[in-house]
């Protein structure tokens, strides 16, 4: 587990690999099986858990984001901190506007997310 | 110069660098950097997804109907499957051994051309049913009459085994329903000949799920051959990227214990898989 090349970089072990690999896809199996089930919309934030799970997995070990400088973690992450904020406030800002839209040509927010 | 010949010299260190290992720490914090600004150029399109499927959500409960569960999870384990032998190829690389090496990104190559071939199989369907983006959108079905106003008897060949689906159900939008069609169960909509024959895979196992068409439902396939289409340039860049592996590999470039090159790939192949694992969720597995 902790070889290291000439230069002090970490050398991942092949068993680290494999188990990280049987990981994900246990998590693949998990975020399949749960659409099977209707939780409302509590499915797309158990989708985006498992997923993000998945993504923290391969970042950590896969990338070597665990045994790397923690300001290149840190520049990755500012990427979901702009990203948060980009989608965050485009959602906002398109559920303004839903009260004044012309009835018949949009449907509001949220009202046909009981459908499926 | 006289001071660069007369210092011991590392052939691949750069002069601008104070030490291999400074070199190296760059490359990796450049290849960060660029991958933020890839997660950001992914996030216009997640962003407009996210848009739509908030004012639209019957849309995509529509359209992920077409998609096939079943190849988007094959393909999801494909990639990681690529992932793993990528991050063993790094492995390799660092502890110089060039077989093995070659061998893992072989083998990440095949994943990413057996990725593509089972996305070529998605397109091809989607394209000959006529489920594309934009103008584009005209989805069709192959039956006798070829024509508008379907009999129920039709509907039924459309439909797979199973019974209701949402191509049973589909109807074909700014179509006023003729007096003379059947009206299914759930809806007065007329059904027409517009539902795609045999891709309705998930909605026969649903049971209850009858989904008729939605206005604007191409907005679901925009979005899906946008997401899916940017992702497999990618995956085709990083295509070409392990051929120049291979290359350089062949060269001997590995041989030194080098391995910044195939680090480098092996993190841009990473976030394509990391990519691929939310598109998987988002578009083919919406409740």
């Amino acid at each position: 587990m902790s070889e290291h090349t000439d230069n002090g970089v970490h050398v991942s072990s092949v068993r680290l690999l494999l188990v990280v690999w049987v990981a994900l896809i246990i998590g693949t199996y998990l975020t399949v099986t749960a659409t099977y089930f209707d939780l409302g919309s509590l499915n797309i934030w158990i989708g985006l858990a498992i997923a993000t799970a998945k993504a923290v997995l391969v970042a950590l070990y896969y990338m070597h984001l665990r045994w790397d400088r923690p300001f290149n973690g840190f520049i990755f992450l500012t990427a979901f901190l702009f990203l948060g904020i980009f989608v965050g406030i485009a959602l906002m800002d398109t559920a303004q506007y839903q009260d004044t839209l012309i009835p018949g040509f949009a449907t509001a927010v949220g009202s046909a997310a009981s459908d499926g | 110069m006289t001071s660069h010949s007369e210092s011991h010299h590392d052939p691949h260190l750069a002069h601008h660098f104070e030490s291999p290992a400074q070199q190296y720490q760059s490359a990796r914090l450049g290849m960060w950097v660029f991958l933020v600004t890839e997660i950001l150029f992914f996030g216009g399109l997640f962003c407009a997804y996210a848009v739509y499927r908030a004012n639209h959500p019957e849309i995509f409960i529509f359209g992920h109907h077409f998609l096939d569960k079943g190849l988007g999870a094959f393909n999801t384990v494909v990639l990681i499957c690529s992932s793993l032998t990528i991050a063993w190829a790094v492995r390799a690389a660092q502890l110089k051994q060039i077989r093995i090496l070659k061998l893992m990104i072989s083998l990440t190559l095949v994943c990413a051309f057996t990725f593509l071939g089972v996305k070529y199989v998605e397109y091809s369907h989607k394209w000959h049913a006529g489920l594309l983006w934009a103008r584009s959108y005209a989805p069709q079905v192959d039956h006798g009459d070829g024509d508008h106003g379907a009999t129920p008897e039709s509907v039924q060949m459309a439909a797979p085994a199973g019974g209701e689906s949402a191509a049973g159900a589909t109807a074909a939008p700014a179509q006023p329903a003729p007096a003379t069609a059947a009206t299914p169960d759930h809806s007065n909509i007329a059904p027409a000949a517009t539902g795609p024959a045999g891709l309705a895979v998930e909605a026969a196992g649903g049971g209850d799920e009858v989904v008729a068409e939605p206005k604007n439902a191409q907005t679901f396939f925009s979005i899906y051959f946008l997401m899916t289409g940017l992702h497999g340039i990618h995956v085709l860049g990083g295509i070409g990227a392990m051929f120049w592996l291979l290359f350089c590999a062949r060269r001997g470039d590995f041989d030194t214990g080098h391995f910044t090159k195939v680090d480098m790939v092996a993190l841009y192949w990473h976030l394509v898989d990391l990519i691929w694992i939310y598109l998987f969720l988002l578009l083919y597995l919406i409740h």
